[in-house]
């Protein structure tokens, strides 16, 4: 165990004095941090968070739900976060998204609230119970993904809540009529004061809340996206790095000197799989710290990050190892590490919001350490804890745990020292 | 002598290659022990078999009673293995690495950094030892790749020809370091194809060739092989013929034998001189002409010459 912690510092030390891994490792991902802040507007404004999302809100329904909806983007908890604007003419708001004057456009049609509250009269309509309702449009600026993002979220979140208040409404007045208990003139009167409580409900309901007591409204930093984005992406590049020191290893001779030295092969194996491990940890850490510092960035709830950066690096530590396992030199390590990084940066959202991306893209970005870790550095900085991130943390210590063992079967069937 | 290290029908194959061919042969205690041949003759398999780095096909040996195929553990304990190539962290300190390399062999504490010092005295590096190793000159790399070896004190240490590819001073150097823990006790196996560096140093010479051990003895017992015999050699020029001067050469009175190698010939007699006369003669008939002779008293080369019928360095 010793040898294997002594074989696990030696390689971070020989890490961090290797220049040019360094810039990999800590320049180029706090540079793109830097560049994506510019680009997305992160820099020149006053606060830390994404603020003043302008979006243009056509309202055909002009009713009570579609009025409800206007009034939650008009509300006091929004104010900071998004900037409406009104417009009554859907082709000229997606000319503006075109234009790249706005974030989104959100487009209520005619109808909307008669598709969910019926009009008086049509309560007890069997086909009114199983109509689909009308779907509000989201015209997002593919320009602006995270601004556009959370203004879909906002969006979402209130036809969730419209809908689950549809669904129980109508269950529970079709089972009074069912059982008795009211008669069909009454299920009018219930049914549309259930309805109405929705609406009701909707305007204090919609905002991203941080937490269960929480009554502020998300400030939501781009960067708490972007600078895990990019570490995670560049997490990638590590592990391969150190999955070619392996190789490299054997290349150079010091790998065959270990294994005459009176060391085993498992703590040989162990301690550089160990250093690959703390150099994650060590990279994904300086580069959070350095964007806590330099961009007053707000990471969350601390035990939450230690433990998700942890399993995020024991997740890409894994593939590190799978890729170093097939790879026969130290060059193909790093032709497959970086194409693996490329392609898991794009599959898990370094680049692309995943919120963006089509659902089967969404899917297959779960074979990503990429796309889990950056669902938990999300939930964290919308103000989640450490209670949140159960899911992407077994998922990536799963992933870790598979991976491994899947590389010890094969390097089991290789000579570690034959070149 | 107790033999410390004994070696019986060692095997290696790779594929339906084969690298070591059934070799035999033993260390005594406090020898220097060279293992003599040209260049992939087997001499580095038959050293990473003996370090436990491979397993061998066939065969066993066992050090201070230890069998390399059965405790390589217990033996990894007991040698020193210095490795042809390099084999350093080349972005650490000369410091670092031996303390890392000493860890590696249980060291740890205050008997480490003694070690340590004391190691890097005897290198004659304490001075540099705060300079990472890749602003070493090749010399110097290479005293601290022996150093490396040393660290725990072994009772073999094996060197896989540490003098390949440096400077004439720093390959007295490590001569002289050889030389010199073998006087304090060290048992020593010493591959090399230089001739000259194994009949300095060794007290017997294993010759391989081919993977076979073809002669075993000390160097007084391999010479004897070839008879009381001088070896003149003949430097041609560029364009002439050896194997024509040699054919020519057979049958001439007190000629032993006469063997083409690249541009040159050797001519094996009892008396060097009184077969130079009719050699330049020879040599005049038919064009060739000699650039320069030499005449060697019996060497370890001449044995191998005469056993293979081709130079160590071919």
């Amino acid at each position: 165990m010793l040898k294997t912690i002594i074989i696990g510092f030696k390689d971070l030390r020989l890490v961090f004095r290797d220049r040019a891994a360094l810039v990999f490792m800590l320049l180029a991902p706090f540079l793109l941090t830097i560049g994506m802040g510019f680009v997305t507007g992160r820099f020149s404004g006053n606060s830390g968070g994404i603020q003043d999302i302008p979006v243009i809100i056509v309202n055909l329904d002009n009713a009570e739900l579609g009025d409800a909806l206007v009034d939650v983007f008009n509300s006091e908890d929004l104010a900071e976060l998004v900037e409406p604007a009104t417009s009554s003419d859907p082709e000229a708001a997606r000319q503006l998204i075109d234009d790249n004057q706005a974030a989104a456009a959100v487009i209520i049609p005619e109808g909307f609230t008669r598709s969910i509250i019926p009009a008086e009269g049509t309560m007890t309509d069997p086909n009114f119970a199983e109509a689909d309702p009308i779907s509000i449009e989201v015209y997002v600026n593919p320009a602006k993904p995270t601004s556009a993002g959370v203004i879909k979220a906002i969006v979402d979140e209130f036809v969730s809540r419209v809908d689950e208040g549809r669904t129980s409404g109508m269950t529970t007045i079709f089972q009074m009529l069912m059982t008795g208990v009211i008669t069909p003139q009454q299920a009018e009167t219930e049914g549309r004061s259930l309805f109405e409580d929705v609406d009701q409900t909707e305007s204090t309901a919609l905002t991203l809340k941080t937490d269960d007591e929480g009554a502020q409204a998300v400030e939501f930093d781009i960067l708490a996206y972007m600078a895990p984005g990019m570490a995670l992406l560049f997490l990638m590049y590590t592990v391969s790095y150190g999955g070619r020191s392996i190789l490299a290893e054997r290349a150079q001779g010091t790998l065959p000197r270990l294994l005459v030295s009176p060391t085993s092969s498992a703590q040989i194996l162990g301690g550089k799989v160990f250093g690959i491990y703390l150099t994650g940890v060590a990279q994904i850490s300086i580069l959070i710290l350095a964007s806590a510092i330099f961009f007053q960035v707000k990471w969350g709830d601390p035990l939450g990050m230690t433990a998700l950066i942890l399993a995020a690096v024991f997740g890409a530590t894994g593939w590190g190892m799978l890729i170093t396992a097939f790879a026969r030199n130290p060059n193909q390590v790093a032709s497959i590490g970086s194409a693996i990084m490329l392609i898991f940066g794009i599959l898990g959202g370094s680049f692309i919001d995943l919120g963006m991306m089509p659902p089967a893209i969404q899917f297959i970005s779960k074979i990503t350490p990429n796309a889990w870790a950056l669902d938990g550095f999300t939930t964290l900085a919308l103000g989640g804890g450490l209670a949140q991130l159960t899911e992407p943390i077994v998922a990536l210590l799963i992933m870790g745990v598979v991976l491994f063992a899947v590389s010890v079967m094969i390097f089991g069937k290789k000579n570690l020292a034959q070149k | 002598m107790p033999a410390i290290l004994e070696v019986k029908e060692l095997v290696k194959n790779y594929g339906d290659f084969a690298a070591v061919k059934g070799i035999t042969f033993d260390i005594q205690e406090g020898e220097i022990f060279s293992l003599l041949g040209p260049n992939g003759a087997g001499k580095t398999t038959t050293i990473s078999m003996l370090s436990t780095l491979y397993a061998p096909t066939a065969g066993d040996a066992s050090i201070a009673g230890h069998s390399v195929t059965r405790d390589p553990m217990a033996v990894r304990n007991v040698i020193g293995v210095v490795p042809q190539d390099i084999a350093l962290y080349e972005d650490l300190t000369a410091r670092e690495n031996l303390i890392f390399w000493g860890q590696m062999y249980g060291l740890s504490g205050k008997s480490l950094n003694t070690r340590v010092d004391e190691v890097l005295e005897q290198i004659g590096l304490t001075d540099k030892a705060k300079n990472r190793v890749k602003t070493y000159s090749g010399g110097m790399k290479r005293r601290v790749n022996i150093g490396v070896g040393l660290l725990h004190k072994p009772r073999v240490l094996f060197m896989d020809e540490p003098t390949v590819g440096i400077d004439p001073q720093s390959r007295r150097a490590i001569l002289d370091t050889v030389k010199d823990l073998n006087k304090k006790g060290m048992t020593v196996l010493y591959t090399t194809h230089y001739m000259e560096e194994a009949q300095e140093l060794s007290d017997r010479v294993g010759i391989i060739d081919h993977g076979e051990l073809i002669a075993l003895g000390t160097q007084k017992e391999l010479t004897q092989q070839v008879g009381q015999t001088e070896t003149l050699i003949l430097h041609l020029g560029e364009n002439d013929d050896p194997e024509a001067l040699a054919k020519s050469l057979d049958g001439v009175k007190d000629v032993l034998e006469a063997i083409a190698t690249d541009h040159e010939v050797s001519v094996i007699a009892h008396e060097a001189e009184e077969v130079l006369a009719a050699v330049v003669t020879k040599a005049n008939e038919r064009g060739i002409k000699i650039h320069s002779i030499d005449i060697r008293e019996p060497n370890l080369e001449a044995v191998f010459l005469h056993l293979t019928g081709r130079a160590l360095r071919d």
